[in-house]
């Protein structure tokens, strides 16, 4: 059996999330009416000129400074033409030579190891309209409604080597952008799609031919396509063909890749420097005031989280997936206290998202809020609860009880009675009763059956609906029985 | 009230000798008795300037009229005008109407001037004889088997003919001053920049450029004053201070009002090898006029702008490229000329295209897309960039020892209906000394210096960055004293 080398580089457009157009001061809102956010730029009406939007430009500072590349002081925007009806200008506005971002390093994560995808550049440009083509008796339709959009192009160096590096590098880059807040990174939207460029070798060969697969908006199909793509490619080399450079889409149903146009159909873009718009000149002022206002990046609170709170890298990596994840876990914390940061961690990863996931439910949504949860775990820390009788709580939390905020355990907690016997006595004189009910199971034990001790220990918390400190039962039984 | 200046007019109005409407009609009736022959207009709608006329009469009367109010101006037709047809001189936007103002129309709205009409002009502003014009060509005032020059040969012989008192052109090789040249006008081009382009149609955008045509270099600083200014919607519009361009022209009462003013002389636009190709009568009447400028106290250096004869190569490099681009636009899809009958996408872009643009805006586009293709970018478009900001050095050390540079506008005087259109070379020479101006971005202006059998001769002044000021004084100081300017082409 031959092997094989796989070599993907990814590009993805991102829809940066500025209220208004890259060059016009039309609404960028999704899901209007078509052609009723497309103002006369937008239409490339007769002697209509664009002006940058700032918002995005800022919003390119902003990634560039998250992935440790250089922003650009300077860059240009270049014409891309070519003809297509959802392309008003017949020229799409974008970078080609000197783009605004150069570099930057991104890692990810696959299974246990990490990598480091680097990353070529991220140029502003221009997204297109839509061309429908259904429900208009065989004719087109064009909504311009998305023309104009401004979207950031990320582009890596052929780093990848599987499916599964693409779709985690694709999945690291969609929590960064939503991160720094300059993408929805709604897939269904489109604010979010990856291109793939695909080609396999022999180890030790130079690169293979690649072939584009285009517009992948979901983490599965990527997977899907790339494996198909991988296959494809193998078998093709392996019956004694060539693979020709091209572009290709997914399709979902048959899970296949089929091509969209070959090399010879490649346009000639035409590209040259935009005579509407002046250079982009970045100051170092600029980019400084942009750094003072980012928040902390996923790498640096991964990094904290581990110091801080003595979490594993695991279980920092999972809590900084996202910002909001993030902060709601560090709310808890903040109100539980340090000493519950593991037990937080696992609530929130294990507990809280399984009930998010049954519920089919986002974080956002969540009926249990941080302070509600940081409540909770206190009233664990302090032993007035245990853990047992805090998944009642937390049931109850989540069905509204107990009202909002912090003290929300409590009322709960003071309101069913749940409150944990600590009363050595009190436990004493339950622990005799029960002893004296299971005369039967004390024999057993006496006789060296030790499973007959965790049956009395699971009668004496029965006795007490649980409320008994479990480690006290324990300690009392055994001095009992000794 | 015909032939009177701007300045003229205004008194008039102002002194209510005349009302808006009635001076509009009396235009609206010149127009209509020398337009057919001149066709000078692609649109006339009297009812839209009567209506703009009584406005302005409206505000004449409640004292708050502007110094342009009331007075008719011809536009020309690249400037988008609300609910006016704007066709750009091509068939592919012959039913186009704008449903917006440029910013020079909204400027010379807000200054309560009457849009008169549009004025006919080469396609898209290609061209340099207004032959290249989807509604016909416009003939000459002086002489009417003779163009009147281009881009802008409707706005030059509508006011030459007195059916304007002042006109708007657009100026990307020439197109302002070379008209101005060939019909007896002051024409000018100002710094790149300084007039918003928002809503003027592109043709090659890092020189497009509008300015003033009109009969008196005072005339022409009124009209700059209406259309410079800094507009958010043209990010290669320039912020500056508001300049009032007449504050230099009021009298100084010395005999020599321009003593010190240094004139610089291309040698490569007087030398004896250089000078081929310019008429020789043209030569002699700017030669004359520079005498007089000695007269008015001017000393004259000779310079060197060594770079300027490949100027014109450079230009059919840099404004195709630009023009392919900026013309795409016109596909048929959203506005303007779709072919009757395609088969398909393609069939559609290219049916309607090629019905929609005459030959020289096809020549253009292809000569743009081919110095744009992969493979000849650099050879072409890179190298033109190089020798425009060599161009542009030369003029910087051309104004460490000069403060204005002069010499001929165009190096013939009106040509024959006919005679180069079948040469687009011989064409595009016509604009030999005005192309490199454009290239650097620097203001210029045609003045009338003089006639050459019987045909008007264009003087023309270059100018540092932001000295139209200057220019303006320069020309008056010059108008005072000739009468050129007023020489009127018999009807």
């Amino acid at each position: 059996m031959n092997i094989w080398e796989v070599v993907i580089g990814i590009e993805t457009h991102a829809q940066l999330a500025t209220h208004s157009k890259i060059f016009s001061g039309a609404s960028t809102a999704f899901g209007a009416d078509p052609n009723t956010q497309a103002c006369a730029v937008d239409l490339a009406l007769p002697g209509v000129l664009p002006v940058l939007n700032r918002g995005a430009v800022e919003c390119a500072i902003r990634f560039g400074l998250a992935i440790g590349a250089e922003v650009a002081q300077k860059s240009v925007f270049a014409r891309k033409n070519y003809f297509y009806p959802d392309l008003p200008k017949g020229y799409q506005i974008s970078q080609f030579e000197l783009p605004v971002v150069v570099g930057g390093q991104l890692a990810i994560q696959v299974g246990d190891t990490e990598k480091i995808v680097n990353l070529t550049r991220a140029h502003l440009e221009e997204d297109a309209g839509k061309s429908l083509h259904e429900d208009f008796h065989g004719k087109s339709g064009i909504d311009l409604n998305r023309a104009g959009t401004p979207l950031l192009e990320i582009v890596t160096e052929p780093d990848m080597c599987s499916a599964a590096e693409a779709v985690a590098y694709a999945k690291a880059l969609h929590a960064l952008v939503r991160w720094i807040g300059i993408c929805d990174g709604n897939m269904q939207e489109g604010s979010f799609r990856c291109d793939a460029n695909v080609s396999v070798r022999r180890p030790g060969q130079p690169l293979g031919t690649r072939r584009e697969i285009k517009n992948l908006n979901s983490f599965r199909f990527m997977q899907q396509a790339i494996d198909y793509e991988i296959q494809w490619q193998i078998a093709e080399i392996e019956d004694g063909r060539a693979i020709q450079q091209a572009t290709v889409l997914f399709d979902p149903d048959t899970g296949e890749t089929r091509m969209m146009r070959s090399k010879e159909d490649a346009h000639d873009y035409r590209y040259f420097p935009d005579p509407d718009l002046l250079p982009l000149i970045i100051s170092p002022e600029w980019i400084e005031r942009t750094r003072s206002a980012m928040p902390e990046l996923p790498a640096a609170k991964k990094q904290r989280f581990i110091a801080d709170y003595g979490l594993s890298a695991y279980d920092a990596a999972a809590l900084t997936s996202s910002l909001e994840v993030a902060d709601f876990y560090e709310a808890a914390v903040a109100i539980a206290g340090k000493q519950s940061a593991k037990p937080c961690a696992n609530w929130v990863m294990v507990d809280l998202a399984a009930r998010l996931n049954k519920e089919g439910l986002e974080l956002s949504g969540s009926p249990v809020s941080a302070a509600q949860l940081g409540g909770l775990l206190a009233r664990v820390a302090d032993n007035t609860i245990s853990n047992n009788i805090a998944k009642k709580v937390f049931d109850a939390l989540w069905a509204g009880d107990g009202g909002d905020g912090a003290g929300a355990a409590d009322v709960i907690i003071e309101k069913q009675g749940l409150k944990q016997i600590t009363d050595s006595s009190a436990i004493e004189a339950l622990i005799d009763e029960v002893l004296a009910a299971n005369a039967a199971m004390v024999a057993e034990f006496k006789a060296g059956k030790e499973k007959a001790f965790n049956a009395l220990v699971g009668q004496a918390m029965k006795a007490t609906k649980g409320k008994a400190n479990p480690q006290q039962v324990n300690e009392l039984l055994k001095k009992k029985l000794a | 009230m015909i032939g009177q200046t701007l300045k003229a007019l205004g008194a008039a109005l102002a002194g209510k000798e005349i009302s808006s409407v009635e001076l509009t009609q009396l235009h609206l009736d010149r127009i209509a008795r020398l337009n057919p022959e001149l066709n000078a207009f692609i649109t006339v709608d009297a009812e839209k300037s009567l209506k703009q006329a009584r406005a302005a009469d409206a505000r004449i009367a409640a004292g708050t009229a502007a110094p342009l109010t009331g007075i008719p101006i011809a536009q020309k037709d690249i400037f988008c005008a609300k609910d006016w047809l704007t066709t750009c001189g091509s068939r592919i936007l012959g039913n186009f109407v704008s449903p917006y103002d440029a910013a020079v129309i909204e400027k010379f709205g807000a200054a309560g001037a009457v849009n008169l009409g549009k004025t006919n002009m080469d396609e898209f502003a290609m061209g340099s004889s207004n032959e290249t014009s989807y509604f016909g060509q416009v003939k000459n005032p002086w002489d009417r088997a003779r163009v009147p020059g281009g881009s802008s040969g409707g706005s030059a012989a509508a006011v030459a003919s007195l059916m304007a008192p002042a006109a708007t052109g657009t100026d990307t090789g020439g197109s302002i001053r070379q008209p101005a040249a060939l019909c007896n006008l002051t024409g000018l081009k100002p710094t790149y920049g300084v007039v918003s382009r928002w809503g003027m149609i592109a043709f090659a955008s890092s020189l497009d450029q509008a300015g003033p045509m009109t009969r008196t270099a005072e005339d022409a600083a009124l009209m700059l004053n209406v259309m410079a200014g800094f507009d958010a919607r043209d990010s290669t519009s320039l912020e500056r201070p508001v300049e009032d361009y007449t504050r230099d022209l009021s009298a100084n009462g010395s005999e020599k009002p321009l003593q010190g003013l240094k004139v610089g002389l291309p040698k490569e636009f007087f030398g004896s090898g250089e000078q081929a190709g310019c008429e020789a009568g043209v030569m002699t009447a700017v030669q004359e006029a520079i005498a007089e400028y000695r007269r008015l106290g001017a000393e004259t250096v000779e310079i060197s702008l060594p770079n300027m004869q490949h100027g014109v190569a450079a230009y059919y490099v840099i404004a195709p490229a630009e023009a392919s681009s900026n013309l795409s636009r016109f596909d048929g899809v959203r506005y303007g000329y779709r072919a009757p009958e395609y088969s398909d996408l393609n069939d559609m872009y290219q049916k309607t295209r090629a019905q929609g643009f005459g030959d020289e805006v096809k020549r253009r586009v292809l000569i743009g897309t081919y110095v744009l293709s992969h493979g000849y970018y650099d050879a072409y478009y890179l190298q033109a960039q190089r020798i425009r900001r060599l161009i542009a050095q030369d003029f910087v050390e051309a104004f460490r020892q000069c403060d204005v540079i002069m010499g001929p506008t165009s190096p013939c005087t009106a040509f024959g209906l006919g005679e180069k259109s079948a040469d687009p070379v011989q064409m595009y020479l016509s604009d030999i000394y005005t192309i490199a101006v454009n290239l650097a971005g620097l203001p210029g202006m045609s003045l009338p210096c003089g006639f050459s059998n019987g045909l008007p001769v264009g003087l023309q002044l270059i100018g540092d960055y932001f000295s139209e000021a200057r220019l303006l004084n320069v020309a008056h100081r010059y108008q005072q004293t000739t009468g050129w300017h007023l020489q009127v082409a018999a009807e």
